[in-house]
């Protein structure tokens, strides 16, 4: 290994900047003759627009321009799309309102955008927006997702009747009814997967620069794929041609899904800035990451286990209605169902699997990918109901889940939900969870707690996801527009000296580290040589951005392609200039050698030598420089055993996570200090979704958790230190042995942290967030 | 935010003119709550009367029984105090515990009790310590001072010099918080006083009150089992989406009894 090679924890680059405050986030950049815009957001959660008067407020001071949906309409700028298919039950794709980036005729939640104002300044534009007058006539609002296709229900888009906008069963129903009728037993659960705001740090933020000389628009934004951003604001949006659209994702601080989506401000920005003819500045503040950023979760859900008589799991069913809010945000329609059904098989080896997905509309924030996106929800509910059916069979809780799990020499495995799980050894991370959290002495643990009035419990998480998102094939058949491989260019200076262009985006992850490694572990240039270039249209080469735990094994596998070509055409270089047949030349740690002499030549004289190329073999192309594309075969299947336990007070339900323990299994580690943040942030994550995040719209659909006074984030004092261990297992279809780390924690936290309650209050169950009020409740009605 | 002017007087007498004379006008102390509620524009004073550059608001003297914090003490400051640690512990524990480092480097002692939020934690001291609230004008016995919520006793344009705290024999403060705020969902001040126990609460009504049920069972017995049967009035209690009427009164008596077993 080399010392800032594959599997080194050094230490970050990026963090220079960002430590000393030289981080350069999008509202950092500024322009001259800038204007400032402010969105006039609907106070309403539903109401019909009457009339909007802008003709106070465009002669108010400073006032550049007053912009509504009708002017979008004229210049044909096209609405926000949603670009997966799911295809409802009754054949028809799923039903897919009208969204567009500025409301025309009518309001669907509070926060939707109705008006751009654009003054010299940010407090002109604020003043002015306080005159445009709006005439609403307020309609109810549907705003609970278990209701929202109920009888009676005010309706929301004329193209989905009861607020439905699909239907989606999945699995071979009459197999699976059958199982049922012959169970030994069978246990049942309902739950609630709570709402959650994403609330990265930096709020959204665009700048829209448009050249008329070139007829140029760039647009710097929170982006998490600046290319996906392009290409769907010019192919659908018509917001420009591609190649007269430059999108900048300069660094960006946390997305965690919520900046993966085309959102309406960053588009109306884009096309106001051409309208005006001036550069247009918006910086979201934290109410409008609110009120407009897409949420996560909600789901309402009913999950049925069929057992036999030794706790093996016969089939499973499940019914969930996921609310995607008020419109479908770009990729809303996949979380509840490709990304969410087809990981209900779990760790286990369950043959049947029936599930019915029903998608509805509200009066509520668009609802879309979140950090795990669907994975979250499924291991939630899976794992709650993997503990209710240990209970009802008298079975330990690790025992059941050991009894069922995919046995290691069973790989590949063909889940009855579509995944094939390409590799996973289970019982390897539950015993070494067991032993790190020290299961045999919880009993003690337990004792010595209820000395001091405490009721202590522990809790499994047995999770699989899918990363590595995704292989092209696979999601144009799911009705996906898009392919999912991952580009990447390595590009030597004449110097010797490295740039590495990736089609991922780095808003945290630590890429520029990581990625570094690798081509140092490969190519042997000192890691300080090598730079790597992210997020910019106009630098790098088409790539697809960063979520679903793909960038290092997608994204870092097309990197490692490109040095492969790098490798290869540097032996045909360095043969000719050692006067040696291109078969004896080796290549290791940054040399070229000549097989059994001491005849060598340096990866960086290579380069220098293809661009110089006075002594050079024929047919061979001058410069350095190599491009690859990586299109993966299969998802990668991250899993892991996470064990926390608890303390509950039983005079106040207050809980406090006393220890946690995460033994995952990403493959092959670059780098284990930034796997491990990852473990960390993502375990907080979930601690936060599980305790404390809940956000809540109140029955008119006014969001009553609209601020950190109201929503509670994770901090500090409500983790513990965490047990960290990896058992990985070998993914035979990724090149680098890697599978992805990102979401883990945020899937693997919220059932450890809920069974360890449950199990410590003996509740059945405890609904999400588990605030005191709710486990003194609880535990109320348990005594 | 609106606009408005700012000044930045030198003295408390200062301060008092020009805020008898502006049109609207609005003291600032630490800024905790009027700055996010004017940045949120539900707030448009003409003129913000920072108090921060008048020295004789400042600093904390304990002469004889008496703790005087000057109004514009940040609670960081009277966490950290050695002479308040000794004097009344429980003082400096819950000007410790008063939201994040940031609200506590900031927020002042005069700020948060002219404001009055229900869910304050320096009312509750206030009250149940017998403090005296001395202002340009007057003195103002702790318990009078709080009248309702956001409402106190002073006058439009008067000005919170210091408080002074007698010392107890002891004190406890119990704070069950808000974890997205970490404002009191209940608070529960106990102190034992040579003129008998007092006890206050805050978070759980419309405005911090003391709490003379609780004082008469303390009376007999300063226990916590002496609060075994305590209720609070479930009908008076604060409900919101953080904790519903019920779960509040039963804080109050967890709450008070703990405070209770921490003054032994």
């Amino acid at each position: 290994m080399r010392e800032q090679g594959i599997g080194a924890s050094v230490r970050r680059k990026e963090d220079q900047r960002f430590l000393l405050g030289k981080g350069r986030y999008t509202d950092d950049i500024n322009v001259a003759g800038q204007t400032h815009a402010y969105f006039l957001r609907s106070p309403h959660a539903h109401a019909v627009i009457e009339g909007i008067d802008t003709s106070a407020a465009a002669a108010a001071p400073g006032v550049v321009a007053v912009l509504t949906g009708d002017d979008l309409a004229a210049d044909g700028i096209g609405p926000l799309i949603c670009g997966v298919t799911v295809t409802s039950d009754d054949g028809e794709p799923h039903r897919a309102p009208a969204h567009p980036a500025l409301a025309q005729g009518k309001v669907n939640h509070v926060g939707d955008h109705v008006a751009i104002v654009i003054a010299e300044t940010l407090t002109q534009a604020q003043d002015a927006a306080e005159l445009v007058d709006v005439k609403y006539r307020p309609l109810p609002a549907v705003s609970s997702t278990g209701d929202a296709a109920g009888e009676g229900q005010q309706q929301i888009h004329d193209v989905a009747p009861n607020n439905v906008c699909f239907n989606w069963p999945f699995g071979d129903k009459a197999a699976n009814d059958e199982a049922f009728a012959s169970a030994h037993k069978i246990s049942s659960i309902e739950l609630t997967n709570n709402r959650m705001v994403t609330n990265p740090m930096e709020p959204r933020a665009a700048l829209g620069e448009y050249n008329s000389g070139t007829e140029e628009i760039t647009l710097h934004m929170t982006t998490q794929n600046p290319h996906v951003h392009r290409l769907v604001l010019a192919a659908f949006n018509q917001l420009a041609p591609e190649h007269k659209l430059r999108v900048v994702g300069p660094d960006v601080g946390g997305g965690f899904g919520a900046k993966i989506f085309v959102y309406a401000e960053e588009l109306v920005v884009g096309w106001a800035c051409r309208k005006i003819n001036r550069p247009v500045k918006w910086t979201g503040d934290r109410s409008e990451a609110f009120m407009a950023d897409a949420h996560g979760r909600d789901h309402v859900s009913r999950a049925e286990m069929a057992l036999d008589e030794n706790g093996g799991f016969l089939a499973m069913r499940v019914h969930t209605t996921a609310n995607l809010g008020a419109y479908l945000s770009t990729f809303s329609t996949m979380v509840p169902s490709y990304l969410y059904a087809f990981l209900l098989a779990g760790q286990y080896a369950t043959p049947l699997i029936y599930s019915e997905v029903k998608a509805v509309f509200t009066n509520t924030a668009p609802v879309d990918a979140s950090r795990g996106a669907g994975r979250p929800e499924a291991t939630y509910l899976l794992e709650r109901l993997v503990d209710v059916c240990a209970a009802d069979m008298g079975l330990d809780p690790a025992e059941i889940r050991r009894r069922n799990f995919i046995p290691k020499d069973a790989f590949p495995y063909q889940t009855p939900v579509v995944q094939c799980y390409d590799s996973g050894d289970y019982e390897a991370a539950l015993d070494q969870a067991m032993e790190l959290a020290d299961y045999a002495g919880f009993a003690a643990r337990a004792e010595e707690a209820r000395s001091r009035g405490k009721l202590r419990g522990i809790g499994f998480s047995s999770y699989v996801e899918a990363c590595g998102i995704a292989p092209s094939a696979a999601v144009g058949q799911l009705g996906g527009g898009v392919g999912l491989w991952e580009s990447a260019q390595v590009r030597f200076n004449p110097t010797g000296n490295v740039q590495v262009f990736t089609g991922t985006h780095s808003h945290g992850q630590g890429h520029e580290t990581t990625f570094a490694q690798l081509v140092c572990d490969q190519l042997g240039v000192p890691f300080e040589n090598i730079e790597v270039i992210h997020g910019d249209t106009a630098r790098t080469q088409f790539g697809m951005g960063t979520y679903g735990s793909r960038s290092l094994a997608v994204g870092g596998v097309a990197i490692a392609k490109a040095c492969d070509k790098l490798i290869a055409k540097g032996r045909k270089i360095a043969a000719h200039a050692m006067e040696a047949a291109e078969g004896d030349i080796e290549f290791a740690d940054g040399n070229y050698t000549v097989a059994g002499t001491d005849k060598s030549m340096n990866i960086a004289e290579v380069a220098f030598t293809a661009y110089v190329p006075h002594n050079y073999p024929e047919g061979v192309e001058p410069g350095f420089d190599e491009n690859a594309f990586f299109d993966p075969m299969n998802f990668s299947f991250p899993a892991g055993t996470h064990i926390c336990e608890v303390e509950v007070d039983p005079d106040t339900g207050e809980v406090e996570i006393a220890d946690y323990t995460a033994v995952d299994d990403f493959g092959r580690l670059v780098n284990p200090m930034i796997v491990e943040g990852q473990v960390h942030g993502g375990i907080v994550h979930g601690i936060g979704q599980a305790l404390l995040e809940g956000c809540r719209y109140d029955s008119d659909g006014q969001l009553v958790t609209a601020s950190f006074m109201d929503y509670a984030m994770p901090r500090a004092d409500n983790a513990p230190d965490f047990r960290i261990g990896y058992a990985p297992t070998d993914p035979p279809h990724n090149p680098l042995g890697v599978k992805g780390c990102g979401e883990a924690g945020a899937i693997g936290a919220p059932p450890a942290v809920i069974n360890a309650i449950a199990n410590a209050i003996g509740a059945r169950h405890v609904e999400m967030p588990a605030t005191p009020e709710t486990v003194w409740r609880a535990c109320q009605s348990a005594a | 935010m609106y606009s408005f002017s700012y000044h930045r007087p030198a003295s408390v007498a200062e301060a008092a003119n020009l805020i008898a004379n502006a049109a609207d006008g609005k003291l600032v102390a630490g800024g905790q709550t009027l700055l996010p509620t004017m940045k949120h524009r539900l707030a448009s004073p003409s003129d913000v009367i920072d108090l921060g550059a008048i020295a004789e608001l400042g600093g904390i003297v304990v002469n004889g029984n008496i703790v005087t914090i000057g109004a514009m003490t940040p609670h960081a400051e009277v966490a950290a105090s050695g002479e308040v640690q000794e004097a009344i512990p429980a003082l400096a524990a819950l000007a410790g515990n008063i939201g994040d480092p940031a609200v506590r480097n900031r927020g002042t002692i005069g700020g948060s009790i002219a404001n009055n939020d229900p869910a304050a934690d320096y009312p509750a001291a206030v009250i149940a310590l017998g403090a005296t609230v001395r202002t340009n004008r007057r003195e103002i016995a702790g318990g009078d001072f709080f009248t309702g919520m956001f409402e106190t006793a002073l006058e439009e344009d008067e000005i919170i010099v210091a408080v002074d705290f007698p010392r107890p024999e002891a004190a406890a403060y119990m704070k069950f918080e808000n974890p997205a705020s970490r404002y009191a969902i209940v608070g529960v001040f106990i102190a034992r006083t040579a003129g008998g126990a007092r006890a206050a609460v805050t978070g759980a009504t419309d405005c911090a009150h003391r709490a003379y049920r609780m004082e008469e069972a303390l009376a007999k017995d300063f226990s916590p089992a002496a609060l075994a049967d305590f209720q609070a009035p479930v009908d008076r209690m604060n409900a919101d989406i953080h904790a519903s009427a019920e779960y509040r009164a039963h804080l109050v008596r967890v709450m008070a009894q703990r405070a209770v077993a921490a003054c032994a």
